[in-house]
């Protein structure tokens, strides 16, 4: 395979030199161009026609300089976008966990939201463990939320000593994966007054009882509620997980914290992800976030029975992250940002924006589209991209 | 209260009476007092305040107070809030006064409105922080809740309360069957939230129904006959409580039973025909049991806009705008509501024969083929009048307008064609045909503003004709001659134009079934029955199934039986169903029970191989016609303020070039279209710009010179530019921010 790739691209650079067809194609496209040498046993002769004929193709499929990409792009995922419902459908399969859908999602990716209304991640595994359900089973119990509560078989106020009684529920534990030691350690370290007698757990205010007469059961119960939703295992930012067998483990779960799951033994770097852009690209890097926002997109899209153009979301998240940051399409990121005063006094803030430039003593050198339109004259794209230039050397 | 006023001291600062104090005080401390109210809760305020209120109330009864000098302040008494008592006379059906006061006897009722003082209990002085010496008297009206009584409202009004509702309502509503209260009168006991109303009131939908008492309706038959006989009339029954009127809030106390076989103990009220429930409107429509909700919706709102015979004396009538059908038809299939509401007395339609078969495609998507042979026999022919109106108007100074035909150098004179039709007099004559902007009446007035030494008076007056709308044409119809109430010369003039059904005119069923023509067919390209019956109109059967509007399947199959019998239909929904009765009459007539028909191709002759159904139904004439609303312009008037062009077919604009429509051209790279729209067929302008300080420069015509009114004479260069950026420029400017326009040369 190799040397049929070497022997592709020696053959592009002889084309490249003889007829000066000047033949740049990425690497999926020489691969490709391998692929089918070797499946159809081509000649030397048909693999350059072969090429030649790509080269036309591929020249075909480029945009023409001048093309209004970005409206074009605008109007395809704007129209489709008319069609789709407010409506929020549940992730698929799984009931539990509720995912924001629709068009609610699709703003949030082009607002490109700190905050999430849903984050969720899903996280796979790596080859060895990906059919190891007990494995599964421990890590999604490490990364989830379990409070005392989950692991009660009994739990009384005595309201005599001024105490709180909970018995565990060594089932309940076992089932979970929890280690036993662990979970005593993060009660004793919660409270103070702590009595363990293996399952048997009594625990009293860390206050004198006797102090505040007035208030000790108001005081008594909300210790019983801290004891129940007190905090044994789990990743911050995680609640709940589910675990769902397709054709491996996968788990979902309720809250994302990307880095401390990567961190993690066992997990499958490539495929586990989630829905926060920012948070890829924090830990991920730009390039990651941009692959991201198109994936959200696109799922957000097909989920709803429409189909866009990739090239028309790719062209969207290139813009967002074009300048190393996930920004806005928007007031405060891509429109706000223009540099003319005209243009983002067309779009928002109208007064804000002319003051300022007043101020500054801003100069619109005129060179956009929306500049040109109010002005009144022709818009610098498609046919108003041509002008007339001097040959000098003629002169 | 404040009749125990101190002489004020005149020295100090004024003293604020009106804030309720007992003595007058100085300045400084009303302040403190002020300060010290802030800090009571603010519902307390509100009450404290509210007892002053009673206190400015003691001033004006004390006519030594308010005749005082040495007040500071005088309070004019506003308009007192209208009492009941002062509503009385609007009512002259119930005497609430009476009713109010016979309810007292009973110790049903008790009126609050006079004792409602009483109620308000004095509070302890201690509640209230101190303020000056004597603290000022805080009343709070206690609401008594030992036993809930219920609250009595009239016509949305507050007026006492009762301790026994269900009687009370139940003797209410038997004062009103035997006379003692008005038939009118409407009584609803709501349970849930202890309250009663009452209404007398206009403008409440109302409607009959028979009273049941113990399972057995009062209206028997023996009522029936002498009704039959003439000895009863219907205000008769009411009188005698057998049949009243409930409202839509008494209804809802009421028990109502569609039908004397369902009724039972606990119905209080029987449908006197389930038909009642709908009103004028959707009582036109026949088997509307057979139609689907929205349809039935639809028509009730449509049959408002069809055209007929809306009043019978139209030829008297100067309506600015109306629609007269020519020759209306009652409807063959009809319901008992269109008998009780006259509707055969102002028709408002036609009977089509109709086939439900498609046509070439000139009628999918709900457009229809209608017969031209037909028409130009007069289906669905009508008129349309509209009325314009003047007088003589009289200014300040002793100057008139004055109907003339106007002279050449008035200023404004149309062209010698617009006066053509004048008289005289200064008005067209009757039957002359006009067109847009033909001058119905010549009037001319006096100059706006008068000048010094300008020509004689008669040559400054101004054409103020009144001309046929644009985009309208007709004959004129009559010339009223009169005089308005201030006495000056007033002309009516009313235009009339024909109406022959064009391509685009929407016509309607009775079902919800509306539609425009789409095609004008000769009859003889018309498919043609057995008996060589040319249809009306040619519907698309893809027009019933999704909308499920059976009804009309059933008018056009009743309507055919009709036809064929010489005899109306009664197709009143909910009652008994006369399918077979239908079905038979066709058999015997020689036609299929469904109503189906071979019909034969008009133009090739051949025997259409499906069956066709063919019936008669009334069909409406919409009053939305394709003249009304046609309209096209290339060059036309223009805004003054932006210089683009008008918006609107009345004021002959523009059709807009969007936000949208801008993005298309953008997205197709045709920016030199996209310029052409917004800029040369728009609002072009040539502006001259200072090469020195890059603003405006002027032009003087007089000089023939260009010039900068900053830098004065410098170099000038014209700017093709759009007039609403040199409007956004100027506007920048008057917020003292400077755009300075830097040129360069064309690339």
């Amino acid at each position: 395979m190799e040397d049929i790739i070497i022997k592709v691209k020696d053959t592009i650079a002889q084309l490249n030199e003889e007829e000066k067809l000047d033949i740049d194609f990425p690497d999926s496209y020489i691969e490709d161009l391998a692929k089918a040498y070797i499946k159809n046993d081509l000649t030397d002769d048909e693999l350059t026609e072969l090429i030649r004929k790509l080269k036309q193709a591929y020249d075909r499929a480029h945009v023409e300089a001048g093309e209004a990409v970005g409206t074009v792009a605008a109007q395809s995922v704007g129209e489709p976008g008319t069609q789709m419902t407010m409506r929020t459908f549940h992730y698929a399969g799984v009931t539990e966990l509720n995912v924001t859908l629709g068009l609610p999602r699709l703003i949030e990716i082009v607002d490109a939201r700190k905050e999430i209304a849903t984050p969720t991640m899903d996280i796979y595994f790596d080859e060895e463990r990906r059919n190891d359900e007990e494995f599964v089973r421990t890590l999604a119990n490490q990364i989830g939320k379990s409070t005392i509560n989950d692991i009660l078989s009994d739990f009384n106020l005595n309201y005599g000593t001024m105490e709180v009684e909970a018995v565990l529920d060594n089932k309940k534990i076992e089932e979970k994966r929890l280690d036993r030691e662990k979970i005593n350690a993060a009660i004793e370290k919660a409270f103070k007054k702590v009595d363990i007698n293996g399952d048997e757990i009594v625990i009293s205010s860390s206050k004198d009882s006797k102090s505040d007469s007035k208030f000790v059961i108001r005081e008594l119960r909300l210790l019983a509620d801290k004891v129940r939703d007190l905090q044994i295992s789990g990743i911050k930012g995680i609640g709940k997980v589910i675990i769902r067998r397709d054709d491996e483990w996968i788990i979902h779960t309720e809250g994302s914290n990307l880095k401390e799951i990567l961190d993690m033994e066992g997990i499958d770097h490539v495929r586990t992800t989630t829905n926060n852009i920012h948070e890829i690209g924090e830990v991920l890097g730009i390039e990651a976030a941009r692959q991201s926002i198109i994936n959200e997109a696109q799922n957000t899209l097909s989920e709803q029975g429409l189909s866009v153009d990739v090239r028309h979301i790719m062209l969207v998240a290139d813009i967002m992250t074009s300048e190393g940051v996930v920004k806005s399409i928007g007031r405060h990121g891509i429109s706000g940002e223009k540099s003319s005063v005209l243009a983002r006094a067309a779009f928002e803030e109208t007064g804000k924006h002319l003051l300022r430039a007043s101020i500054r003593g801003e100069v619109d050198d005129l060179t956009g589209i929306i500049e040109n339109i109010i002005i009144g004259q022709p818009i610098p794209l498609g046919t108003g991209s041509v002008g007339v230039k001097m040959d000098y050397k003629n002169e | 209260m404040l009749s125990d006023i101190k002489k004020p001291v005149l020295n100090e600062k004024k003293a604020f009476y009106y804030f309720g104090f007992k003595t007058v005080v100085p300045f400084s401390e009303v302040e403190k007092a002020i300060k010290a109210l802030k800090n009571v809760a603010s519902d307390e305020l509100a009450k404290t305040v509210n007892d002053h209120a009673e206190n400015i109330e003691s001033y004006f009864d004390n006519d030594d107070l308010k005749n005082d000098e040495t007040l500071s302040v005088k309070f004019n008494r506003g308009e007192p809030r209208k009492s009941w008592a002062s509503y009385k006379d609007d009512f002259p059906e119930i005497n609430l006064a009476e009713l109010i006061e016979n309810e007292e006897s009973e110790d049903a009722i008790e009126v609050v409105e006079k004792e409602a003082a009483d109620e308000i209990d004095v509070i302890e002085e201690a509640d209230i922080e101190p303020v000056v010496e004597e603290k000022p008297e805080v009343k709070e009206p206690v609401v008594k809740n030992s036993h809930p009584k219920t609250k009595i409202y009239i016509n949305g009004e507050l007026l006492g309360s009762c301790e026994d509702p269900v009687n009370f309502t139940q003797q209410m509503r038997e004062k009103r069957r035997n006379g003692e209260v008005s038939h009118e009168m409407n009584i609803t006991y709501y349970e849930d939230n202890n309250e009663i109303y009452i209404f007398n009131d206009p403008g409440r939908a109302r409607r009959p129904l028979i009273i049941v008492k113990d399972g057995v309706p009062l209206l028997k038959e023996e009522h029936l006959n002498k009704v039959a006989n003439g000895k009863l009339k219907w205000d008769d029954l009411i009188n005698n409580g057998l049949i009243e009127y409930l409202d839509a809030e008494e209804e809802e106390n009421s028990y109502i039973s569609m039908s004397l076989a369902e009724i039972n103990e606990d119905h209080t009220h029987l449908e006197i025909d389930p038909a009642t429930m709908l009103g004028i409107c959707a009582g036109i429509i026949p088997f509307s049991d057979h139609n689907s909700s929205p349809r039935n919706t639809m028509e009730a709102g449509m049959t408002k806009q069809a055209l007929g015979l809306y009043v019978s004396n139209y030829a008297l009538r100067t309506d600015t705008r109306a629609h007269l059908l020519h020759h209306p038809q009652t409807p063959i299939v009809k319901t008992r509501i269109i008998d009780s509401t006259n509707y055969d007395l102002r028709p408002s339609g036609q009977n089509f024969v109709v086939a439900l078969m498609s046509y070439e495609g000139y009628n999918m998507e709900d457009a229809m083929v209608i017969n031209k042979g037909a028409l130009e026999r007069g289906l669905a022919r009508s008129s349309f009048f509209r009325a314009y109106d003047t007088s003589e108007k009289r200014y300040a100074g002793g100057q008139v307008d004055k109907f003339e035909v106007p002279d050449k150098n008035i200023k404004g004179y149309r062209s010698e064609e617009a006066y053509r039709n004048l008289d005289d007099d200064g008005v067209v004559n009757p039957e002359s045909y006009v067109e847009s902007g033909d001058v119905l009446i010549g009037k001319t007035s006096p100059p706006r503003f008068l000048e010094e030494d300008f020509g004689t008076v008669a040559d400054r007056r101004r054409e103020t004709s009144v001309t046929v709308r644009h985009g309208e044409k007709g004959i004129v119809d009559a010339v009223l001659l009169s005089e308005t109430v201030e006495g000056s010369r007033l002309a009516k003039i009313r235009v009339r134009d024909t109406r022959q059904p064009e391509f685009g005119d929407k016509f309607a069923s009775r079902h919800g079934q509306k539609g425009v023509v789409g095609l004008i067919l000769s009859p003889e390209d018309i498919p043609f029955t057995e008996f060589g019956v040319v249809p009306d109109l040619i519907v698309n059967p893809h027009a019933i199934p999704s909308r499920m509007s059976i009804g009309q399947v059933l008018e056009m199959v009743a309507g055919k039986a009709g036809c064929l019998e010489g005899e109306r239909v009664d197709a009143t929904p909910f009652n008994q169903t006369l399918e077979d009765e239908i079905k038979q009459q066709l058999i015997d007539n020689g036609f299929e029970s469904a109503g189906c028909e071979s019909l034969y191709s008009g133009v090739t002759g051949e025997r259409i191989d499906a069956e066709i159904f063919v019936g008669v139904a009334y069909y409406q004439k919409l009053h939305h016609m394709t003249t009304d609303k046609v309209y096209a312009r290339s060059r036309g008037p223009v805004q003054v303020l932006t210089r683009q062009p008008t918006e609107g077919r009345a004021r002959e604009g523009g059709l807009r070039f969007g936000e949208m429509e801008r993005d298309c051209l953008i997205a197709h790279g045709a920016a030199l279209t996209l310029k052409e729209r917004l800029l040369d067929e728009s609002d072009k302008y040539e502006a001259i710009v200072c090469e020195n300080c890059g603003m405006l420069a002027v032009y003087d015509k007089h000089k023939n010179k260009k010039y900068c009114p900053i830098c004065g004479d410098v170099e000038t260069y014209p700017v093709e530019i759009s007039y609403a950026f040199k409007l956004l420029l100027d506007e920048l400017k008057s917020l003292c921010i400077f755009p300075k326009l830097v040129l360069g040369d064309k690339a």
